[in-house]
C-alpha cells in the first residue's frame, strides 16, 4: 500500500469541516489508498454523493465531483455511468441517505446491476441535522427523536442488497481500517454494482445521547459489537441480538447493466443494416 | 511534506513522525489505540511521539486518524535531499 494519499486531497479545503474522531475521514482515507493502490487516474473517477455529513467527502477531493440532492446519489452516478461506461463512477452515501430517502433507489440499483461503487457510511444516525434516528440506528439505542429507545428494527443493508441483486457485498467498520480498504478495492475493481457498508461513529449525535461520549468510547464500542461472519454464523438468536456481523457476504459475477446496454444497441444497428 | 499547516516531527534513526497541529482536532483516537503508547497527549492535548523507539511501524495511527494529520514513515523511504520517496510500497 503507498502511504501519500494527499495528492488526491483539495488541501485549500482542509483541515476538514468534521467533528472530532468522525468516521468519514477514516473511511474517506480508506477509499483514497484503495484507489492509490489500484492506481487510478484522478480525471477517470467519478465521486457522487447525496446529502449529509458523509456526502461532504465530494468535496474534499480531487477527482470528478458530484454532489446531488439528499438520497440520489445513485440516480445521478447511473447518468454519469449510462452517459460514459468508462468512468469509474463512486457514490458515497450516509445510512439515511441510502437506506432512508434514497432507499428505493439503492434496491433498484443493486436490481439493475450497474457497474457502480456504492460505500455506506453508516453512522446509525442523522448526525448532521440533529440526531433523529435512522432506519439503522439499532433497536434500543437512543436518538433525538427517540428520547425512550428506538423501538423500529435497523435494515441489514448487506441482506437487502445481496438480495435485490448487487455483485459484491462486504460489510466493514472503521475500527479495521485495513479490511475496509481491502473491501473497498475489490468493490472498485468489480464488475457491476458493488456494495460495501463501513460501521462508523458518531461521537457528537449518536455518541452523546447514547453514553459514548468520546470517539475512543465510540471505537471501543463499534469493536464490541463487530464480529467476523463466521463467528456470527455459530452463535445462538439470543447472542446475535445487538451484534453486527462484519465480512465479506457476496461476490459473484452476473451481467452489468451498461454492457447488456451496449450489447443491445449494437444487436439493433446489425439488425437494420441487414435489412 | 505537501501539507500546509504546523507540522512537528519526531525521529529517531529509524522513523519518523510527522503530526499535523494545523490539522489534529485531538480526538485521542491515536494515543489511545497505539499498541506500543509510543503517543502521549502534550499540554494541548495534540500527539507527542514520546516513544519513538518503541514504534513497531504498525501504521494503526496513520490509518485510523480521520483528520489525516499524523504521517509514520520509514527513514529508508527517505531520499537524501528531504525529499520522501512515494514509490515504496508496504
Amino acid at each position: 500500500m503507498i502511504k501519500d494519499i494527499t495528492q488526491y486531497f483539495r488541501k485549500e479545503m482542509f483541515p476538514h469541516i468534521w467533528c472530532p474522531g468522525c468516521g468519514n475521514g477514516i473511511v474517506l482515507g480508506a477509499i483514497l489508498r484503495a484507489i492509490h493502490s489500484i492506481g487510478w487516474e484522478k480525471d477517470e473517477i467519478v465521486m457522487v454523493s447525496g446529502i449529509g455529513c458523509s456526502s461532504r467527502i465530494t468535496g474534499y477531493v480531487d477527482f470528478n465531483t458530484m454532489n446531488t440532492t439528499h438520497g440520489r446519489a445513485l440516480p445521478f452516478a447511473t447518468g454519469i455511468k449510462m452517459a460514459n461506461p468508462k468512468l469509474k463512477v463512486i457514490a458515497v452515501m450516509g445510512d439515511g441517505d441510502c437506506a432512508a430517502i434514497g432507499g428505493n433507489h439503492f434496491i433498484h440499483s443493486a436490481r439493475r446491476n450497474i457497474d457502480i461503487t456504492a460505500i455506506i457510511i453508516n453512522n446509525m444516525i442523522y448526525g448532521m441535522t440533529g440526531g433523529q434516528y435512522s432506519p439503522l440506528t439499532p433497536t434500543g439505542k437512543y436518538g433525538s427523536t427517540a428520547p425512550y429507545g428506538n423501538i423500529d428494527q435497523s435494515f441489514d443493508l448487506a441482506a437487502l442488497a445481496a438480495s435485490a441483486g448487487a455483485s459484491y457485498v462486504a460489510r466493514g467498520n472503521i475500527f479495521d481500517v485495513s479490511q475496509i480498504t481491502r473491501f473497498i478495492k475489490k468493490a472498485l475493481l468489480k464488475k457491476g454494482f458493488s456494495v460495501v457498508e463501513v460501521i462508523s461513529d458518531c461521537p457528537i449525535s449518536f455518541g452523546r445521547i447514547n453514553q459514548l461520549r468520546t470517539p475512543v468510547q465510540m471505537l471501543e464500542w463499534i469493536k464490541s459489537i463487530s464480529v467476523s461472519k463466521k463467528v456470527w454464523e455459530k452463535l445462538s438468536k439470543e447472542e446475535q441480538v445487538g451484534k453486527i456481523p462484519t465480512g465479506e457476504f457476496l461476490d459473484i459475477d452476473i451481467p452489468e447493466y451498461t454492457e447488456k446496454y451496449q450489447n443491445i444497441c449494437i444487436n439493433i444497428q446489425q439488425e437494420r443494416r441487414g435489412k | 511534506m505537501s501539507l500546509k499547516g504546523n507540522l512537528k516531527n519526531y525521529e529517531n534513526e529509524k522513523i519518523l513522525i510527522t503530526v499535523n497541529e494545523e490539522w489534529c482536532k485531538t480526538c485521542g483516537i491515536c494515543l489511545h489505540f497505539c499498541p506500543k503508547k509510543v503517543l502521549v497527549a502534550n499540554e494541548k492535548g495534540y500527539p507527542e511521539a514520546k516513544n519513538i523507539a518503541d514504534c513497531i511501524l504498525c501504521m494503526l495511527c496513520e490509518l485510523r486518524c480521520p483528520d489525516f494529520a499524523i504521517k509514520v514513515e520509514k527513514k529508508e523511504s527517505i531520499v537524501s535531499h528531504g525529499q520522501q520517496n512515494r514509490d515504496l510500497e508496504d
